[in-house]
């Protein structure tokens, strides 16, 4: 036979073998991977004081990664199984899409493009917020108006620049922005002098605070620009494990709603008579069991972690701030949950 | 058919080419799928979507309202900028030491590898932070500036000088700078071709020096000779007018150049070291001076063993000049990361990148091997 034919033949036959592969299945659901695991994979922040920063002992500790371990204690049975994965503002999102972790309770606000095209959802928020300024006390400003050609400090490929942009595009003031990835370089130039003002979650601000030389030179201006919902993110399509994180976040607040605290479940376990509460510690109703889980799965969080209001002013409560919008609904603030049962 | 040595090497050609079609069809299959369950559209479209970010440092015309496209075009612009300085600072300081490092003089030798052994070995991101820590912690603040009569102000927001106010003459002089720097090269090429022919030395330097300063200052004085200055002035949060070199510039350029400096010192080195020490002991023989022997004798002869290297290390500095998304300086890199995570689109984005660091990596090595063929002494 003709060399050249009998070699192209060959090669088109080479090239055809790939194509006739079928795709490769898709991976199991996220349940059945942390399940196998043995691990909770938590995607949090590098070190936001009260929301996910490691002690000096590596301890990680905040609202944020109390979270994770009430994931952890319903979805493994300990709190403590957790690994948490630090990750700056630039590649938070990459390491949920690409499935390096589980979830991000990283102090992320829910805008509807992060709903919609990142591949990801929100399971609810944790925390409601609004961006804000903090400046140094010496410059004598009281005011966001009064910031027109300041120098701000911001984290890039956040909520936080967008809304910046748009608040001085609205004002029709200027201002010359100082973008840096990392949390505590950020903070190191606005501490330094090189911005005037540093803008972030007005949570943030505060935790930020905490760590400047001279905690009192620096003022927190009172305007917040932006609503900043923080909350939870999972993967897009597990719906199983959607519903898992959302109700760990709605079953925080019920506890709080009815007085079920870390010190009292085991007695209202063994004793309570009041319907509601006996279906939270899972003594009627089958709701635990509804889920995928053991009726026990809200004991476990709260002997774990506790109710929202605990993890809150065991968190936030250093931050010096108050419930304010975190409130119950009772209490005039926006924790709603819907009824467990 | 395994008999024949032909048709084994045929047969173990289409298994590796099928192992690896086979590897890039896996891939890019389980991609597309994986994109798909999470619903995260794949494609370009969003490169004409507005921005919604500012950006510092812009050395073409940009604001929030431009699209993604616009604003990648900015963090190009940047980068080219500071890869380009950083490749001419880097060449001359790296080649002044590299000589530096084989003078007679045994201080100024020891000087120059201590250099070079330093600035080496510590890592160009330890570099870049002592620099920006230097720039923004050391300097004063803006209210406290340090000031240099009337024209140049240093402070932590940078070193900011006085620049000529807006004017066409000024315009004129800029574009009149690269046609003398070129008419100049001709004057060069047509003096030589002359003392080739003729014996005749005609005046090349003098020459050369009145076409690059005279052509610029005649289109200036010709157009009005304007000598208003724009002098900067202290106005609630900062300095305006004038032009400025941020801290994050200033860092990202003095620790490329620095960095990459020592590295082309030893290139330098290298290359003067391997030209035989027969000619230079043949050039002072025959009366040459020191530095008419370096010029005319060694370094035609080192440039053809420096070029090769000093490619590898222009490509690392333009690829290092990545590492600005540390410090703030709004790099392609760090303009791509931020549009990856308002968008979501990592894959193309990356893409994006390669296809940028690629082309720009390309053209500086075709440069440079047109450069080296030219440089290629004829075969003896």
């Amino acid at each position: 036979m003709n060399r050249t034919w009998l070699r192209s033949l060959v090669l088109a036959s080479a090239l055809a073998v790939p194509a006739l592969t079928p795709l490769p299945a898709s991976a199991g659901t996220t349940l059945d991977a942390i399940k196998q695991r043995g691990q909770l994979r938590c995607g949090v922040n590098t070190g936001l004081l009260g929301f996910s920063a490691p002690d000096a002992q590596g301890k990680w500790a905040g609202l944020d990664v109390d979270f994770c371990r009430a994931v952890a204690a319903v979805v493994l049975g300990d709190a403590n199984k957790v690994q948490y994965v630090p990750t700056n503002a630039q590649n938070r999102f990459t390491t949920l899409q690409s499935g390096e972790v589980d979830m991000l309770s990283r102090n992320t606000t829910w805008t509807s493009s992060r709903d919609a095209t990142m591949g990801s959802v929100f399971a609810g928020t944790l925390f409601y917020d609004g961006q804000g300024f903090m400046v140094k006390k010496a410059s004598k400003i009281t005011k966001a108006a009064q910031l027109n050609g300041a120098t701000i400090c911001v984290q890039p490929g956040t909520t936080t620049e967008l809304n910046l942009t748009d608040y001085f595009r609205s004002k029709k003031m200027s201002f010359k922005p100082v973008v840096i990835a990392e949390l505590n370089q950020i903070e190191q130039a606005f501490f330094s002098g090189r911005c005037d003002v540093y803008t972030t979650d007005r949570s943030g601000l505060a935790a930020s605070r905490l760590k400047a030389p001279n905690k009192d030179d620096y003022l927190i201006l009172p305007e917040a620009i932006s609503k900043e919902p923080l909350g939870p993110m999972i993967r897009r399509g597990d719906w199983d494990f959607f519903n898992t994180v959302r109700w760990t976040l709605f079953g925080l607040i019920e506890a709080e709603e009815y007085g079920v605290t870390s010190a009292n479940v085991d007695k209202l376990k063994a004793e309570s008579k009041e319907p509601p509460i006996q279906r939270l510690v899972g003594t009627s109703g089958d709701v635990g069991k509804g889920m995928g889980f053991d009726n026990d799965w809200l004991v476990r969080v709260i002997k774990s972690v506790g109710n929202y209001g605990e993890i809150y002013s065991r968190n936030i409560g250093p931050l010096g701030l108050e419930r304010d919008q975190n409130a119950l609904w009772k209490d005039d603030g926006l924790m709603y949950a819907p009824p467990i049962r | 058919m395994f008999r024949s040595e032909r048709a084994r090497n045929l047969l173990y050609q289409v298994l590796l080419i099928a192992a690896v079609v086979g590897i890039g069809w896996y891939l890019i299959s389980n991609t597309l799928h994986n994109l798909e369950t999470r619903q995260i559209k794949v494609g370009f479209d969003f490169l004409s979507r507005e921005a919604g970010f500012e950006i510092a440092e812009k050395p073409i015309e940009y604001g929030p309202a431009d699209s993604y496209a616009r604003a990648l075009m900015v963090g190009l612009s940047n980068t080219l900028v500071v890869a380009a300085l950083g490749i001419v600072l880097a060449t001359l300081l790296g080649t002044l030491i590299g000589v530096a490092r084989l003078s007679s003089n045994w201080l100024l030798a020891r000087l120059a590898s201590i250099y070079v052994e330093v600035m080496r070995n510590v890592p160009l991101l330890l570099q870049l932070f002592v620099w920006y820590g230097l720039f923004t912690e050391l300097l004063p603040s803006v209210q406290e500036a340090i000031k240099l009569g009337d024209w140049l102000f240093i402070s932590q927001r940078g070193f900011r000088f006085a620049w000529p106010a807006e004017h066409v003459a000024w315009t004129a002089a800029a574009w009149a700078l690269p046609v003398g720097i070129a008419l100049a090269l001709l004057w060069r090429a047509w003096c030589k071709r002359t003392q080739a022919a003729t014996g005749r030395q005609l005046p090349t330097g003098f020459g050369m020096v009145a076409l690059i300063a005279g052509l610029p200052l005649l289109a200036w004085a010709l157009l009005g000779a304007p000598t208003k200055m724009e002098i900067p002035e202290l106005t609630g949060f900062d300095y305006q007018g004038g032009k400025v070199l941020s801290p994050e510039f200033s860092a990202l350029l003095i620790g490329l150049t620095t960095y990459t400096a020592a590295f082309i010192a030893e290139v330098v080195r290298a290359g003067i070291n391997s030209v035989d020490r027969g000619q230079g002991e043949a050039a002072m023989a025959l009366g040459l001076s020191p530095g008419q022997r370096l010029r005319l004798i060694t370094l035609p002869q080192a440039l053809r063993v420096i070029i090769p290297p000093m490619t590898s290390q222009y490509l690392n500095l333009t690829k290092n000049s990545s590492l600005a998304v540390a410090i703030g300086y709004p790099d392609l890199v760090a303009v791509a990361n931020t549009t990856m995570n308002q968008t979501g689109q990592a894959i193309e984005a990356i893409a994006i990148l390669m296809a940028v660091y690629l082309s720009i990596s390309l053209a500086i090595s075709l440069f440079m091997n047109w450069y080296n063929s030219r440089m290629r002494l004829a075969q003896r």
